[in-house]
């Protein structure tokens, strides 16, 4: 009886759960008659890919998707290099300072974002960039930082430093013990940060909203999806497929990656 | 044993070069255009007044912030409670179902989690459409019937509970597979000692469980009311803190006053004040890490 209503539970968290998203999937690949119907359908009876052409084929869509691409990944990039330099500083090394910088992040893990928008504005134009993708991937860069080192840090804190001593007892330089013997373990805790990066620049919304307001060509993916609404109205397959094609990216990734998602919560969490 | 070498300032330079630029130097401009006079012509042309506390007053002595904030507050706590709620929930469940079932409800979180704000908050907004959606047909299907063709997004209540519906639906994975992943490090023994003993459930849940997990409720509780508070995409894109100003928070409030009134200088001041209330809900959690 404990057992069927435990397993009856979970089967509904499940399906709230999944719902939305397959719900998402469902209606973009329905012909335009049934998403229209009065007694919806939960299978696909003659999926179509006539909404992904309609959504691929609206204005923009190609070059909105390189760009949301080009900064997520450029600045997921930049944060992972800059953040394992730091990361490794407060791991491994003792200096003066270390705790003040170490307290700095995790203030900074908090920073209030939204407070920003006007004086990243006017930094921007003061450095002539506006409408421009390098600003967009500097702020996404120190949006994801602070917590790019922190969950680092938790993970470099979990191999044993004798590893590396070992290594340079048998000859190599400290640079070359790090990235032989420390970085391929480290390799699940780099996948984790970069995930959560990755999903954090990909959503962005409030600043391109702020940095990007002449040149169109530099809107990001978040931006076309939310005025795809108003320029296709009513067409809900079309907006569903643009929707899926907005979230397929991290989907995969997401699953991909899944397996090394909950220690690195801990890692970052727990160790702090 | 600290070293005297220039490495480890090396290695953080451009961490503290990012954070001065990006984000020490706005947040201090912030603070200053706060209590400036700044509208749209000294945004164009510089050369801003001071004014002290003047947009502070005008803030403090309006009706609307005062409205807004106890909104904000409502938002969070019934956000928060729901979201801590229910993961624990989940996360005590976990570990208690079979291996499919358990591998299928982890991805299932992990796929809302991942879904990207605006397109989950697109996908609320088909959910819940008047003639179309599939709420309003499951509700009449279910016997409710004064939901045919009601419309959401015309009520402020309404729009409201979406959007708790919506933001608590995307948070709970986060802290569900956290919690679960706590769990997982505590010693097996220790619930079976609790188990011969004769714990119940609910207290082998309070002796042991909430004990052991106790630092990671307090994180998990401090970050999500700071995100629930923060929240902006969601609530803008689908309502932009309508209808009326039924659903606008702190933060869409800072945006709408800076952005559709032009007034930079409240809209600064309203986001200070957020930041202000929300180092009064981190200073607990900065405490726990500054300790460890």
């Amino acid at each position: 009886m404990r057992r069927l209503l435990l397993n009856a539970s979970a089967v509904a968290v499940l399906i709230v759960t999944i719902f939305p998203v397959y719900w998402m999937f469902l209606t973009a690949f329905k012909p335009t008659r049934d998403i229209q119907s009065d007694t919806p359908t939960f299978w696909p009876a003659s999926p179509t890919l006539d909404h992904f052409v309609t959504a691929v084929n609206a204005p923009g869509f190609w070059t909105y998707w390189l760009n949301s691409l080009l900064v997520t990944a450029g600045a997921v990039l930049i944060a992972l290099l800059v953040a394992l330099m730091a990361a490794f500083a407060v791991a491994r090394m003792r200096w003066r300072g270390r705790g003040a910088f170490v307290v700095a992040v995790f203030a900074a893990q908090m920073a209030p974002w939204e407070a920003l928008l006007v004086p990243v504005f006017i930094i921007a134009r003061d450095t002539d960039l506006l409408d421009s993708l390098a600003m967009l991937t500097g702020v996404y860069f120190m949006i994801t930082l602070p917590f790019t080192i922190v969950t680092l840090r938790g993970f470099l804190a979990a191999i044993p430093p004798e590893l590396e001593e070992a290594a340079q007892v048998d000859g190599c330089s400290r640079l070359v013990a790090f990235r032989r013997v420390v970085f391929p373990l480290l390799a699940p805790g780099l996948m984790a940060t970069s995930l959560f990066g990755f999903i954090t620049a990909w959503n962005e919304f409030a600043f391109v909203n702020v940095l990007i307001i002449k040149d169109q060509d530099k809107r990001t993916l978040p931006v076309w999806l939310s005025s795809f609404r108003d320029v296709f109205g009513t067409d809900w397959g079309a907006t569903m497929a643009a929707a899926s094609l907005f979230a397929l990216p991290v989907l995969l990734l997401f699953l991909f990656l899944q397996r090394h998602v909950g220690t690195g919560m801990t890692a970052g969490a727990v160790k702090g | 044993m600290r070293t005297r070498s220039p490495w480890p300032y090396l290695l953080i330079a451009p961490t503290v070069a990012g954070g001065a630029f990006l984000l020490l130097y706005p947040l201090l401009k912030a603070t200053v255009i706060s209590f400036q006079h700044f509208r749209m012509g000294e945004l164009i042309r510089g050369g801003a007044a001071f004014v002290g506390l003047e947009n502070y007053v005008e803030l403090l002595s309006g009706e609307e912030f005062w409205q807004v904030l106890a909104r904000t507050l409502a938002w969070t706590a019934i956000n928060v409670v729901l979201i801590v709620g229910l993961a624990t929930g989940i996360a005590l469940m976990l570990p208690r179902l079979r291996r499919g079932l358990r591998l299928a409800l982890m991805s299932a979180l992990a796929l809302a989690w991942a879904t990207p704000i605006i397109a989950a908050t697109t996908i609320f907004q088909w959910l819940f459409q008047s003639e179309l959606g599939v709420v309003n047909w499951l509700l009449v299907t279910l016997g409710f019937d004064s939901f045919r063709g009601y419309t959401w997004f015309a009520d402020g209540t309404a729009t409201f509970a979406v959007l708790v519906i919506l933001v608590v639906w995307q948070s709970v994975p986060f802290a569900a597979l956290t919690l679960y992943a706590g769990l997982t490090t505590i010693p097996v023994e220790l619930f079976e000692s609790a188990r011969i003993d004769g714990g119940t459930g609910w207290q082998v849940f309070w002796k042991v469980t909430f004990p052991m997990l106790r630092q990671l409720f307090a994180l998990i509780t401090s970050l999500e009311v700071i995100w629930v508070a923060k929240c902006f995409p969601q609530i803008w894109v689908l309502s932009q803190g309508g209808p009326g100003d039924a659903t606008t928070t702190l933060p869409v409030y800072a945006f709408k006053v800076a952005r559709v009134l032009h007034r930079y200088d409240l809209g600064s001041a309203v986001a200070m004040l957020t930041v202000v209330l929300l180092a009064i809900a981190l200073v607990a959690n900065l405490r726990r890490m500054v300790r460890s």
